[in-house]
């Protein structure tokens, strides 16, 4: 059955609190930081884009497995800030890593689930026989305007799974996707920052194709929440994907190992992915996990997953990359000039 | 002069209403008055609607001929009239229908209220609204209306001691009745502590001292008294109408915490109707912030000014006290779509006399409305009576 083979994921290592982007916009850090749950948001160095957390992720995914890069067929990148707006990030990424010439690659983008969308397309290709591997990465630099509610979270990081057939060590037993034009948030062409209709992304928004999507998979499935160990939500704060775990009957004990967002904020195409490495870093042989991403505009992809024997077998090194764990720990705080700086925001004339 | 009666009234839920458009909101509450008349859509000879800024919500001017032609009346070619006076159009459209009736112009008269307020990000509706202040004078100067509200409250706490607890109670009781209320757009009660401990928005104001920002519509019809049993058994007569303007700008008052306006619109409309004050049984007030709540029912004579603070801890507004106040919620539960504020009100004191507000009903024969505009430039008062 198709399933993952490998994963990784990079987080790069600076961090700027709420609090101090509150202290420049003359905010109530506290107000902030409980309504969205989250404490600081991680932000890339100076010369770090999705390119660059791309190539990291899918390293750290090749270091846990080894695989032949050469039977690599497709690598996908999903991201809403692709550096260039034509050329693709793929082909750095293919290139990085040794995969080119005899791939395709492409990019995508849906908002914050252009990486889940790149894991159905292999899923497709690697089911259908067309390739033995395929690459599906999800990252970014988010976007977020000076001032912005979305400047508190929007992070940067990125998760790479590469999807096969030979000993998967978790298999994907379904998947199933919910969509609508939905203008919740939205960025035209070349403009800078992304704009979004307030409270409007909630309801019609996220809960609408969360749940869409979820409840789908459930029936589908004929599963309810307590047949899973784990579940994964697109985490945009930390207070959306409790509330609709909530709604659907997951428990708090199920979505808390991948519920990454107070620590690293909204990675949006890395965040859904970012929170099943981190499900996967600890889970066990059986344990079955149940994913929802979201992306504006708006839609989500759901994945009934069931861990294997192999995530513990002498063909995966879980621990030859570092986990979600580690890529938190020890991070490097900044200010919010120095993040300013970090994040292109200081603009010479 | 003909004796008035409303004989039908209609409300939407009032809320974030997505995926309800601005004409069909006021389709549906038309109806809904309507169907609560028993009337067909010939049988009306007018309509009056108030509605503060479809122009700068939602883009759309003309709005009289729009909602004629959306509630199927356009080929019958009935007047239609949309009136504004910022927060208090509603209350004024419904003062046109009355005139209208009372003159003998017309019989059966639609008086609505509409605004889809949501269709805007934040900054665009709170600039909208500021609209209903001076804004050369006020607006250029970076007033919005929290801000101004926030002024009298100021003023008000120094002047008469006013605490912030007592200012709390008044969005704690609101929030009670609108737990009652099936069209609140806010159905969760509060306690003093989320008043206090609610973001600040301009001080001393928070959050939850703030009516929200709201879609809804409401429609109510009148017709000569005399001929009000043909449509309805329970027709609520209109006793008095009582409306006062005052300068625009806060800052030109003789006294920013009394609202004059208030004052002298709540005089006419006790008078028309020849009642007193202590004849009244419930009131629906305008609580765009918790501390007009206050100044109105001191405004309008219910007690001496500097004491509805005391009187609002004390629980004598609630649904349970010696006057009612907001039982639907008033602006802060009920929620505030500007434009039908004053309609809901006529609707909440219509569903009160009739005896059919389940859940939140008070026992009385007389009711009093009163809608403003802006910071109290406009006010509209109502008295209603079985």
């Amino acid at each position: 059955m198709v399933g993952i083979v490998t994963y990784g994921v990079y987080i790069p290592r600076y961090r700027i609190r709420i609090e101090e982007i509150a202290r420049v916009w003359g905010a109530n850090a506290d107000d902030i930081s409980g309504g969205l749950g989250v404490r600081e948001k991680s932000v890339p160095d100076v010369d770090e884009d999705t390119i660059t957390i791309s190539v990291e992720a899918a390293r750290n995914a090749l270091a846990r497995r080894p695989i032949d890069v050469e039977a690599l067929g497709a690598v996908y990148v999903g991201s809403e800030s692709h550096p260039y707006a034509v050329k693709p990030t793929a082909c750095t990424v293919g290139e990085a890593i040794g995969a080119t010439p005899h791939m395709t690659a492409a990019d995508y983008e849906f908002a914050c689930k252009a990486g889940t969308a790149g894991v159905q397309t292999c899923m497709g290709l690697v089911k259908s026989g067309m390739m033995r591997y395929g690459m599906a990465i999800g990252a970014d630099v988010a976007q977020g305007a000076p001032g912005d509610a979305l400047e508190y979270t929007a992070a940067a990081g990125g998760a790479a799974f590469i999807l096969g057939t030979d000993e998967p060590i978790a298999e994907i037993n379904h998947t199933c996707s919910f969509t609508t034009d939905t203008p919740d948030f939205w960025r035209r062409e070349g403009q800078a920052f992304p704009r979004h209709g307030g409270r409007f992304t909630g309801e019609p928004g996220y809960f609408k194709h969360v749940q869409g999507a979820a409840l789908q998979m459930l029936e589908d499935m004929g599963t309810k929440p307590s047949d899973y160990a784990f579940a994964v939500f697109h985490q945009p704060n930390a207070k959306f994907p409790q509330r609709v775990a909530g709604m659907l009957g997951f428990s708090r004990d199920q979505i808390t190992p991948g519920l990454v967002v107070p620590r690293l904020g909204n990675t949006y195409s890395g965040s859904s992915l970012i929170g099943l490495a981190a499900t996967l870093d600890i889970a066990e042989p059986g344990d079955r996990i149940f994913v929802t991403s979201f992306g504006s505009g708006a839609g989500s992809d759901a994945f009934d997953i069931e861990v294997t024997d192999a995530i513990e077998s002498g063909v995966f090194a879980r621990e030859a990359a570092p986990s979600v764990e580690q890529l938190l720990a020890n991070p490097v705080y900044m200010d919010y000039a120095q993040y300013a700086r970090h994040k292109g925001k200081i603009v010479m004339q | 002069m003909r004796k008035v009666a409303v004989i039908g009234v209609g409300c939407t839920p009032f809320g974030e209403k997505w995926e309800t458009s601005f004409r069909n909101l006021f389709v549906e509450a038309g109806a809904l008055a309507l169907e609560d008349a028993g009337l067909s859509g010939e049988q009306i000879d007018e309509m009056f609607v108030g509605n503060m800024s479809a122009g700068r919500f939602v883009e759309q001017e003309h709005v009289g001929a729009l909602i004629a032609d959306y509630a199927g009346l356009a080929t019958n070619h009935i007047p239609s009239t949309r009136v504004e006076a910022a927060c208090a159009s509603g209350g004024l459209a419904f003062r046109q229908a009355v005139t209208a009736v009372a003159s003998g112009m017309a019989d059966i008269v639609v008086a609505a209220g509409v605004e889809k307020m949501t269709d805007v990000g934040t900054g665009v509706s709170v600039d909208a609204l500021a609209g209903a202040a001076d804004r050369e004078w006020e607006g250029f100067a970076g007033a919005t209306f929290p801000g101004l509200y926030a002024m009298i409250a100021t003023e008000y706490m120094h002047r008469y001691g006013l605490t912030r607890e007592q200012l709390a109670a008044v969005a704690v009781k609101n929030h009670r009745n609108g737990a009652k209320n099936p069209r609140a757009q806010f159905r969760s009660e509060i306690t003093v502590d989320t008043v206090i401990n609610s973001s600040l928005v301009a001080d001393p104001l928070r959050l939850f001292d703030c009516s929200p920002i709201t879609d809804g519509a409401a429609a109510v019809i009148v017709a000569p008294l005399d001929r009000a049993r043909e449509f309805t058994d329970t027709p609520i007569r209109v006793l008095g109408s009582g409306q006062a303007t005052d300068t625009i700008s806060l800052h030109d008052r003789r006294d920013i915490c009394t609202l004059d306006a208030t004052m002298v619109a709540g005089e006419r409309a006790f008078h028309a109707a020849g009642v007193e004050r202590s004849q009244i049984d419930m009131i629906e007030v305008h609580d765009c912030f918790t501390i007009a709540e206050l100044c109105a029912i001191e405004d309008l004579g219910f007690c001496a000014k500097g004491q509805a603070g005391l009187l609002t801890e004390e629980g004598a507004t609630a649904l349970d006290g010696d006057l009612p106040v907001n039982p639907s919620g008033g602006l802060k539960a009920c929620g505030h779509p500007v434009g039908a504020t004053g309609i809901k009100q006529i609707y909440e004191i219509v569903t009160q006399l009739r005896g059919e507000a389940t859940g939140r009903q008070i026992d009385g024969e007389i009711g009093m409305t009163h809608n403003v505009g802006g910071t109290g430039a406009t006010v509209v008062c109502h008295i209603l009576g079985v």
